[in-house]
């Protein structure tokens, strides 16, 4: 159908016909009061704060649920619509408080600034006002319901967005509430969402209560550090400090959302853990140096081994986190210094379909058409929350999705078929669906466009290379679009950087450089990693916080500084290169990583490190940029000849365990064990139990080469046969060798 | 994957079944009033959180949704009542024909004031909004059935009558 116009206030305006009056009225400027109404959410309509006057209508009409026809006239500041707009503001004041002064909304209150421009001064309501008794929805949200004018966002949200309907409206007329009825913690992991939906104060950040009001924070804009999807974000400081983070409207990415992760991950830039100051190991101990004694430290430490040893003993490991700019200064640093073994996939063990495998580039514009998305080795809303809403947003609208995974996860959609296989399992099954044998393949023959995600699971697994390999090859069957969602906010960054070696990384070098690891929770093998550390003779640590295992054997440790104090560039699933600028002040003496790798080069006294910028870093890679290396498609005929009859270990890393910042943020850390429940332990089937012989809450000796924890047993139905799910990147299992492989249960006596 | 096991009793999740077949099966949660009312009846007459958790679960609905709904109605009750719960309606063309005068009688008769149950468990008493049968006011509801043109001796004559 071809556009109609209407007309608002005098103005004339082209609408598609579906539209309704708000839309068009948003879209050439002209504002019209809302609570209830959010452009990514259903109409509700139950607010009426948006109530118009239509031309031959004989009452106002709410402009977000009145469709526009043609020739249709709406006044929005007529005498009749402000009576009406008047009205609605006097009777949603009825019941709200008078506790702005106090309230964390205040300054940024919806309801405060409309009742400035429609609210009277005083009140014709002499009856008692309600109040409603606040709920502990966990530590993330703050309630306080009194202020709630039910507006239904955050219901809205929950179902429509989330997935995960935990919030209602119980009760009806005065009394009805917005509750979870019952004591329940909200445990969606965009739940944060709902409190910049909230339009009075009802809902605010728990966090951040109480720390600043709006007017005293300074907004910048920023990119979000802990997932491959890059969420615009907006920083608030105050001083020079995060306070809170919120969205930036990003309609490609992140829409208006964000997930709690990139939210509430601010607490843990702030933590104790934060190196101030450089330090050496001087007689076994570290003592803090000035930034010269360290430099000239660093620089005889290397000289000393690498003279001794050869440059081959140098390796560098550097967190996907990092910023393109620093991955490439680090692996320009290594390879100037004549070593290549340089690796930024720290959780991965298998390389075998190809050294250099690029993540592939994927837009999340592909899931808005998918009819099928397969998720192979994917727990995609805890992985990439944000490419979970896309998900889920393609089930609303009936794509079916499908998935071969090693846990059976709870989606919030669910699956029309789906493989829960042990890791050991794993590549047969996708064999299965190559050879177009199973259910699953006939779904995917039927559909008309395929998306297939690759998650952590199957990038982490002990054949990755296979199983890459498959995908590509299924991918390739059903003409899908094919994505691989990488670990850390800059995968794809580190590659263009070039931190990835041209052969296999050495399990142990004599000299190593650091940037933001800790090798006991950001490794696929933290038992290999640390057996290493320990092994070497010079180890120099770029470090944003103190580790313990760091502590115990680096030599240097160089105070680096988060995303949020320095600037960068991640380069994100989808290849856009987004650059940022420094939010917030450093924190003591620490300095953008960057630069430190700069003047350690300059120390080095090697050629090329004169940047007086990180835009002249951007700028050099951009003109290097690597050619992409098409990936070449094996062809997979055996299944590589491992054990069936061991039990493997699934080593998944738990939502708010994947990077250094998120493991030291409060609060994440507090919602944690209610999403995810216990971490500490071993989890398997009833059927493992019988096998095993062992019963739930039994402390077992969990082993994996000479290597082993106590944990207690525990049931999970999640869990298929042969395999056990043991947890990585938290302090129960940092003793333990791969994320996937044999594992060894002993029942102790 | 093994089924899930409900812990309704197995009469009720046949009559549920039964009385699903009338939604499209990929809208069961339409049968959600029914199921409720299955259950609270077995259940001597009121819901409690298990219950409905059971029912959310069994019509794979989130488990608010069934708060919501079993809130709003004022036909479930989530406390336990009386085997007989008397519903006296007092909105407005009730109350014009004196519906007070029924409430105060029936509290007087068994000494419980309104959303109160008699001691022998027998009967719980509730003023109600309007039930749709003005023309015969004042009117009352007792289980499922209702009683018009009411007088206090009718009254009498009625409570008389249940067990």
């Amino acid at each position: 159908m071809s556009d109609i116009e209407i007309e608002i206030d005098g103005q004339t305006c082209t609408a598609a016909p579906n539209q309704m009056v708000i839309q068009v009225a948003d879209a050439v400027g002209i504002y019209i009061p809302r609570f209830c109404y959010h452009k990514h959410l259903s109409v509700a309509a139950n607010c009426r704060m948006c109530l118009v006057e239509v031309e031959k209508a004989p009452k106002p009409m709410p402009a977000c649920a009145t469709p526009v026809a043609a020739g249709m006239k709406v006044f929005t500041r007529s005498a009749k619509a402000l009576a009406a707009q008047r009205a609605v503001m006097e009777f949603l004041l009825i019941n709200h408080p008078l506790d702005c002064p106090i309230c964390d909304q205040g300054g940024e209150c919806e309801l405060q600034d409309l009742s400035l421009g429609y609210g009277k001064a005083d009140s014709y309501y002499c009856e008692g006002k309600r109040s409603v008794k606040d709920e502990d929805i966990g530590p993330l949200i703050a309630t306080d319901m009194t202020r709630c004018i039910q507006c239904t966002r955050c219901v809205r949200f929950g179902t429509e967005i989330a997935g995960i309907r935990e919030l209602g409206a119980t009760d009806r007329g005065e009394n009805m509430e917005i509750t979870t009825y019952i004591k329940h913690t909200i445990q969606s992991e965009v739940s944060g969402n709902i409190i910049d939906l909230c339009p009075v104060g009802a809902l605010t950040s728990k966090p951040y209560r109480f720390t600043a009001r709006a007017w005293e924070l300074v907004q910048s804009a920023t990119i979000a550090a802990h997932d491959c999807i890059g969420s615009h974000l907006y920083a608030h400081t105050r001083d020079g400090k995060v306070m809170r983070v919120v969205p930036r409207e990003n309609t490609a990415l992140n829409e208006t959302w964000i997930s709690d992760r990139d939210r509430f991950s601010y607490e843990g830039l702030y933590h104790e853990d934060r190196v101030q100051k450089p330090m050496i190991r001087e007689n076994g101990k570290l003592k803090e140096v000035s930034w010269q004694d360290a430099f000239a430290f660093a620089l005889q430490g290397l000289q000393r081994t690498l003279n001794r040893s050869g440059v081959a003993e140098l390796a560098g490991l550097i967190s996907p986190s990092a910023t393109l700019e620093e991955l490439y200064l680090f692996q320009k640093l290594l390879r100037s210094v004549g070593s290549t073994n340089v690796e930024h996939r720290l959780r991965q063990s298998d390389f075998s379909d190809a050294m250099s495998v690029a993540p592939l580039v994927f837009s999340l514009n592909e899931f808005s058409d998918a009819d099928v998305i397969l998720l192979i080795g994917s727990q995609i809303h805890k992985e990439q929350p944000i490419a979970g809403v896309h998900v889920q947003k393609a089930f609303k609208r009936g794509a079916k999705i499908i998935a071969v995974n090693m846990l059976d996860y709870d989606f919030h959609f669910s699956l029309t078929e789906k493989m829960i296989v042990a890791p050991q399992a794993f590549v047969s099954a996708l064999m299965e669906i190559n050879e177009g044998k199973n259910a699953m393949a006939a779904v995917l023959s039927s559909a008309k466009k395929v998306c297939i995600v690759l998650g952590a699971a199957a990038q982490n697994h002990m054949q990755a290379g296979l199983v890459r390999t498959l995908a590509e090859q299924i991918a390739k069957k059903y003409n899908a679009a094919l994505g691989i969602f990488t670990e850390g906010a800059n995968a794809m960054g580190a590659w263009i950087a070039g931190a990835v070696p041209e052969k296999q990384m050495p399990t142990s070098a004599k000299a190593y450089l650091l940037l933001n690891v800790e090798p006991d929770k950001d490794c696929g093998n933290p038992a290999a990693t640390v057996h290493a550390l320990r092994a070497a003779e010079f180890v120099v640590s770029f470090s944003i916080f103190h580790n313990p295992i760091l502590q115990a054997c680096a030599h240097v440790i160089f105070p680096i500084v988060p995303f949020t104090e320095t600037s960068g560039t991640f380069v994100n699933m989808a290849g856009d290169w987004q650059s940022f600028t420094g939010v917030a002040n450093a924190v003591g003496e620490a300095r953008p990583a960057w630069k430190v790798l700069r003047v350690l080069a300059n120390y080095l006294q090697l050629s090329g490190f004169d940047y007086e910028s990180s835009e002249e870093v951007r700028r050099e890679v951009k003109e290097k940029s690597l050619a992409r290396v098409p990936v070449v498609v094996k062809e997979v005929n055996v299944v590589a000849d491992i054990p069936k009859n061991k039990i493997y270990r699934v080593g998944d890393i738990p939502i708010y365990e994947v990077d250094s910042i998120v493991r030291r943020a409060k609060a994440l850390q507090a919602i944690q064990p209610v999403m995810e429940g216990e971490l500490a332990a071993v989890r398997m089937s009833t059927e493992m139990l019988t096998q095993l012989q062992l019963r739930e809450g039994m402390e077992v000796r969990v082993k994996q080469g000479e290597h082993s924890v106590r944990l207690p047993v525990k049931l999970d139905t999640h869990v298929p046969g042969g395999a056990v799910f043991v947890p990585g990147g938290i302090e129960a299992t940092k003793e333990l060798g791969n994320l996937f492989g044999e594992i060894e249960i002993e029942g102790i006596d | 994957m093994t089924e899930k096991k409900s812990s309704l009793p197995e009469n009720i999740q046949r009559k549920i079944d039964q009385w699903v077949t009338r939604y499209p099966t990929e809208q069961k949660r339409s049968g959600v009033l029914q199921a409720l009312m299955f259950v609270q009846e077995h259940n001597g007459g009121y819901l409690t959180e298990a219950l409905m958790d059971a029912v959310a679960d069994y019509l794979e609905m989130p488990r608010i949704a069934v708060y919501e709904v079993a809130t709003f109605y004022s036909l479930y009750h989530l406390k336990p009542v009386g085997r007989h719960v008397i519903d006296v309606c007092t909105n407005i063309s009730c109350m014009l024909r004196d519906s007070q005068c029924i409430v105060d009688h029936i509290k007087k008769r068994l000494h419980i004031n309104a959303n109160e149950t008699t001691t022998d468990g027998k009967f719980t008493l509730r003023e109600v909004e309007c039930l749709a049968a003005c023309a015969a006011a004042p009117m009352m509801q007792i289980g499922k059935k209702y009683y018009e043109n009411l007088t206090p001796e009718k009254v009498d004559t009625i409570l008389d009558g249940l067990e």
